[in-house]
């Protein structure tokens, strides 16, 4: 133990901590002193790949100026939190390093303009988010989690490059500024379906939305001030920000409204449900995660502004209580050892300002006033009541969410406030109750004084159309008597019933029946490897002449079809060929027909040999000095390595008639090879390049052997890529030869 | 192997495709051959002096681990190709020194593409040889 805090107290430590949570910060207030002044979308772009117009481009506009503020405010509570956190624990450089690369990773995701920039920054989320949630390597628990994780979200991810390759291709451009400010309709394009599929599957699964839910409990493996960052700003709201980001080309088309209002809802409810279940908090702010996400995503799949205005509120409110409440579950568990609902009782005896700013966010998270779900929760029925008739079943789901939040967080006020005879006053730590107190006032300064608000959201609407912002009414608390007020009353008393019988439903809720798309995943996962083993199985039998007729016959095969479909086949010229050329062509055939009826290995060996030394003799009647001596010695090499290796192989069991299909796919092989070289060499012979080698071998590389000066000079690259490939396969042959001779013994 | 006449040949043998590898390794630029050819050809000289001795005796005359050489050549290889983009040209653009060149002579040329066909030489001669010591250690 004290070796732990003298670690704990190494000053590198306090350095990388500070230098984090500044650098962090100091991102935020440069965000919002340089974006949010700027009404006009800022780019910057660097040429990648220039022939295939990709461009390593950034365009920041009201919708990334949001995100980056909560990427990298919240990013910087989350350091602050975590260096006290994990302080003294073995591996909390590499954690903080992670992080930083995981910020970083999200904050490409939300300011790239290329989609193929913005696909790659997506897999490193992925990737980030995987060293992340396996940061407790030794628990397999974590490591379970953490590749459910990066399974289900680079599945995805592969969707989605599948999606954006398709409306590139559509749109005929990589680049979302150009898609969303494109006058081009494409929202009844043939495969405009597609598209939604494809990128709807990616936004989907990064989101965990239902079926897909399940990877983001599991990933409440990751150290908290993870899961606070995971759940509030980044990662899962990586989806959202894509659905988001396409929301104005896309949502008009057919398939989008029904794909993700009905994921949206299914997963409000389901993740609103699944929370009730829970006893223990880290848990259930995991499934209320859930339900905000399925809110989300049913609120853009409504095609007017107003809900993507509602969208974007709701974001902040609950990227603010969410990490509060994250951060606070870490800092009761760091200081009491314990993080279910029971350890609340008594929290407001043991710290008033924290258990103040877990009541706030608890407000927030029912979407009372004056907390900013408030506002965002009279902003998602209003917007709701606005559309047309289908929404209905939409805003139904949401009240039954919005209604378990109000039940968990009356679950969550109840406790806390209820005095207990144990609870005395306890010290948290300043750096891990800080942030939720900091993030708690700000929600409530922001509901309260909505101006700075009101004005991130114009912005953010400016992408949807100029006259987008117009529409929507100012943010406040108070829009007098309305539907929406009446919905939010409903919602209240629903809610406190819900609560009220939290105990008898907890009970019920547990012996319900429940399909667990947990275990389904274990499932299916194990049949996929199950399903590769046995393809593998059938294509590497370990037998070299049954390997090597799946390779023949797969190249035979293919080459037929493609001679099957050849538009001409190629003329056949006889010519009167010189004498030599006979002799050689019969020596070819003799050895061939040598090695055929060969009794002995070695036997068929020589055959083999004399074939090779007739192909270096034609090389050298051509011309090809260079070829044929490296054709020479190589047939040297393989008779003296196959003699070797013969000596251990057994004798050949003798013969007993003929394998027709080995000699049928043999002929197939050579009929197709001599076809189609057949082929090249009765097209017209393109001599650009070899007069140029002719031409500049000597006067540019002051060599007079062409072959030699290419393979030294011109495709020096080339070659050297190939000595590493001779280097890299005797290394491994070399290490096959070992384990076989280690088993030996 | 135990034949007397095969060793002494082997002795022989051995020496003069050392010096033929060599030889063809050096005139490659201008006649056939090279570093791939000439570490093929060095290859089989170590090959055929293994057959007649033994596996140690034949790591003795290699004198360095033929896994290291191999390793050396390709870094040869690598750090020719290195210097182009350090006089600012591409990587492996061929660089050219010739000493005492006059108006109607080249002189004595050196370069780096005579550093990156030994590198070559190296690579192979090195993996081939390793591959077949391996493989002898199983007789």
């Amino acid at each position: 133990m004290a070796k732990v805090t003298l670690q704990a107290t190494q000053p590198i430590d306090q350095y990388i901590h500070l230098g984090s949570m500044l650098w962090s910060l100091g991102l935020f207030v440069l965000a919002i002193y340089h974006l949010i002044p700027l009404d006009t979308p800022v780019t910057w772009s660097v040429d990648w790949l220039g022939a295939l117009n990709i461009a390593f481009s950034f365009y920041i506009d009201g919708l990334s100026r949001l995100f980056i503020l909560l990427i990298t405010g919240i990013g910087a509570l989350i350091f602050a939190f975590s260096g006290h956190y994990l302080a003294g624990h073995p591996h909390r450089h590499r954690f903080f390093l992670y992080l930083h690369l995981f910020m970083l990773a999200m904050l490409g995701v939300v300011t790239a303009d290329n989609l193929l920039t913005l696909f790659i920054f997506w897999e490193l989320t992925s990737f980030t988010s995987y060293l992340l949630i396996g940061f407790n390597h030794a628990a397999a628990r974590s490591r379970r989690a953490a590749l459910q994780g990066l399974l289900v979200t680079g599945a995805g991810g592969l969707c989605l490059l599948a999606g954006v390759i398709l409306l590139a291709q559509i749109t005929g451009s990589f680049a979302l500024s150009e898609i969303l400010s494109g006058d081009l309709v494409i929202h009844e394009h043939p495969l405009i379906t597609a598209v939604i599929v494809l990128i709807g599957l990616g936004a989907l699964t990064k989101s965990a939305q239902f079926p897909f839910h399940f990877w983001l409990p599991n990933a409440m493996e990751a150290p908290t001030p993870v899961s606070a960052f995971l759940h509030s700003a980044t990662m899962v709201k990586a989806g959202i920000y894509l659905l988001a980001r396409l929301h104005p080309v896309l949502s008009e088309a057919a398939l989008w409204m029904p794909l993700l209002a009905i994921t949206g809802s299914i997963t409000a409810v389901l993740g609103g449900v699944l929370a009730l279940k829970q006893r223990d908090l880290k848990q259930t702010l995991a499934y209320t995660t859930l339900m905000a996400l399925g809110t989300l995503t049913a609120l853009l799949s409504q095609p007017g502004t107003a809900a993507v205005a509602a969208a974007s509120i709701f974001l902040v409110a609950h990227a603010l209580y969410k990490a509060t409440l994250f951060l606070s579950v870490g800092a009761i568990d760091h200081t009491l050892g314990a993080k279910r609902f029971s350890t609340l009782f008594g929290l407001w005896q043991r710290d008033r300002l924290f258990a103040f700013a877990w009541l706030a966010a608890a407000l927030s998270l029912a979407g009372l006033p004056p907390a900013l779900g408030f506002i965002s929760k009279e902003m998602l029925y209003d917007s709701l009541l606005q559309t047309s008739g289908t929404s209905i079943w939409v805003l139904c789901a949401l009240l039954l969410a919005n209604a378990m939040m109000v039940a968990l967080a009356f679950s969550m006020s109840v406790r806390i406030l209820r005095p207990s005879p144990t609870a005395v006053r306890t010290k948290f730590a300043f750096f891990e109750t800080g942030g939720p107190i900091l993030m708690a006032l700000l929600g409530l300064w922001l509901a309260m004084a909505p101006k700075a608000l009101d004005q991130a959201m114009r912005t953010l609407l400016a992408t949807w159309g100029d006259t987008a912002a117009s529409e929507i009414i100012p943010l406040g608390l108070w829009h007098g008597i309305n539907p929406a007020l009446g919905l939010s009353l409903v919602t209240l008393s629903l809610g406190l019933l819900i609560g009220r019988f939290h105990a008898r439903l907890y009970r019920r809720l547990h012996r319900l029946p429940m399909v667990s798309f947990d275990r389904g995943w274990d499932h299916f996962l194990a049949t996929f490897v199950r399903f590769a083993e046995s393809l593998t199985d059938m294509i590497q039998t370990n037998r070299l002449s049954r390997d090597l007729s799946w390779v023949l016959g797969t190249l035979t095969g293919l080459a037929l079809l493609i001679a099957w479909n050849a538009p001409a086949w190629p003329h056949w010229e006889w010519g009167p060929a010189p004498l030599k050329l006979w002799l050689i062509v019969i020596l070819i055939l003799a050895g061939t027909m040598f090695s055929l009826i060969a009794q002995s290995r070695i036997a068929a060996i020589t055959g083999l040999g004399v074939v090779g030394i007739g192909v270096a003799l034609i090389f050298i009647l051509f011309g090809a000095p260079d070829v044929a001596i490296t054709q020479l010695l190589v047939e040297t090499l393989l008779v003296v390595l196959i003699a070797v290796a013969l000596l251990n192989l057994p004798t050949l069991p003798k013969q007993t008639g003929i394998r027709w299909g080995h000699a049928t796919l043999a002929l197939a092989t050579g009929f197709v090879i001599s076809g189609t070289l057949w082929g090249i060499t009765t097209q017209p012979l393109d001599r650009t390049l070899t007069s140029f080698f002719e031409q500049a071998s000597w006067t540019e590389a002051y060599g007079r052997n062409i072959v030699n000066v290419i393979l030294v000079d011109f495709r020096a690259l080339d070659t050297f890529g190939e000595i590493a490939v001779v280097l890299t396969a005797a290394i491994g042959a070399i290490a096959l030869l070992k384990d076989m001779r280690m088993r030996k013994r | 192997m135990n034949s007397l006449i095969y060793k002494v040949g082997a002795n022989l043998l051995f020496g003069i495709l050392l010096v033929f590898s060599i030889f063809m390794l050096l005139r490659g630029h201008n006649e056939p051959g090279g570093g791939f050819i000439g570490g093929l050809i060095g290859a089989v000289a170590f090959i055929v002096y293994a057959l007649s001795e033994n596996i140690a005796a034949t790591r003795r005359v290699l004198r360095v681990n033929p896994e290291h050489l191999a390793v050396t050549g390709l870094t040869i290889a690598l750090c020719s190709g290195l210097l182009g983009p350090l006089v600012q040209e591409g990587l492996f653009a061929g660089q050219w020194l010739f000493l005492g060149a006059t108006e109607t002579d080249k002189g004595w040329p050196i370069s780096s593409v005579l550093l990156f066909d030994i590198g070559v030489y190296l690579t192979v001669l090195g993996a081939i040889i390793a591959l077949v010591l391996e493989m002898e250690r199983h007789l």
